[in-house]
């Protein structure tokens, strides 16, 4: 049976379903754990899977951006805020979710649209290409025809940490003022 | 059977759906943010599926505008989760049918 699986299709597809299932079971994770700690783990996960399904698809630095400002970044923010958040005194369940049959409702219906319309439609493709380095490309392009983009972005990051610091800071309030 | 462009559409169109999914039912806050991250990296990966197995194979653009897009959702975490606290500092709970007080 090995033999077969192995003969009737690419070991690249089985490194693909590898990625796919990894990402698709912390997606599930997310949407479906019981408690917050097990659903930001899932989309440590899922963010995994998706570093591997980059690397797949021969983006390397994309691969890697992902892995440090998704995983490394704004998991770890996420995981500080679910930690700062959550009240651990808490006998309940941390993690309810409201109006779950409709969403289940809306989520079969999202699914079997996006399938339907994206597996349907005949899209034009090309041979794939070779496996090649793409730090070089995205470089250049990032200071030569992208690089107003990449400066307001930049700008953006000064205004997103600015905001961040005000909005969540504790206001000492005095007593003194009336 | 290669791995081609409509496998990865209909990956990514699981995962929006995901996504989807938490950001209408979850009451916890944070757990509405992920939900967030799981969509906009769906819209991620038909990007990069794009630019390598579409018509026109264009890795500047196909692999720069998910750069991007990882760029404005750090963004926008950092402030949303900036928000939570502050919500959670003011109300003590960030149950989203609990901080209802704008609502009629």
């Amino acid at each position: 049976m090995l033999e077969s699986l192995l003969s009737n299709v690419p070991i690249s597809f089985h490194v693909f379903m590898l990625f796919a299932t990894v990402t698709v079971a912390g997606a599930a994770g997310v949407a479906f754990a019981r408690n917050i700690v097990y659903s930001a783990f899932a989309l440590l996960a899922a963010f995994a899977g998706v570093v591997g399904l980059f690397a797949f698809m021969s983006a390397d630095f994309l691969a890697v951006v992902q892995l440090m400002v998704y995983v490394g970044g704004i998991l770890v923010l996420i995981l500080f805020a679910v930690m700062l958040t959550n009240r651990i005194t808490d006998t309940q369940r941390s993690n309810p979710s409201m109006h779950v049959p409709m969403g289940l409702a809306m989520l079969t219906l999202v699914t079997t649209t996006l399938i339907a319309a994206v597996a349907g439609h005949d899209w034009p493709t090309k041979p794939t290409p070779p496996y090649a380095p793409t730090t070089a490309l995205i470089g250049d392009a990032l200071l030569g025809p992208y690089l107003l983009p990449f400066e307001v972005a930049g700008i953006l990051l000064l205004a997103a940490l600015l905001a961040a610091v005000v909005v969540a800071r504790k206001e000492i309030k005095d007593e003194d003022d009336a | 059977m290669t791995v081609g462009l409509t496998h990865f559409l209909v990956l990514a169109a699981i995962i929006f759906s995901l996504g989807f999914y938490t950001v209408i039912t979850r009451t916890n806050a944070v757990g509405v943010l992920m939900g967030v991250e799981l969509i906009l990296n769906a819209a991620n990966l038909n990007f990069v599926a794009f630019a390598r197995y579409g018509a026109v194979q264009n890795v500047t653009v196909g692999q720069v505008f998910p750069i991007f897009g990882i760029m404005i959702a750090a963004a926008e975490a950092a402030v949303g989760l900036a928000i939570v606290l502050a919500i959670f500092q003011n109300w003590g709970s960030i149950d989203t049918q609990r901080t209802t007080s704008l609502r009629q």
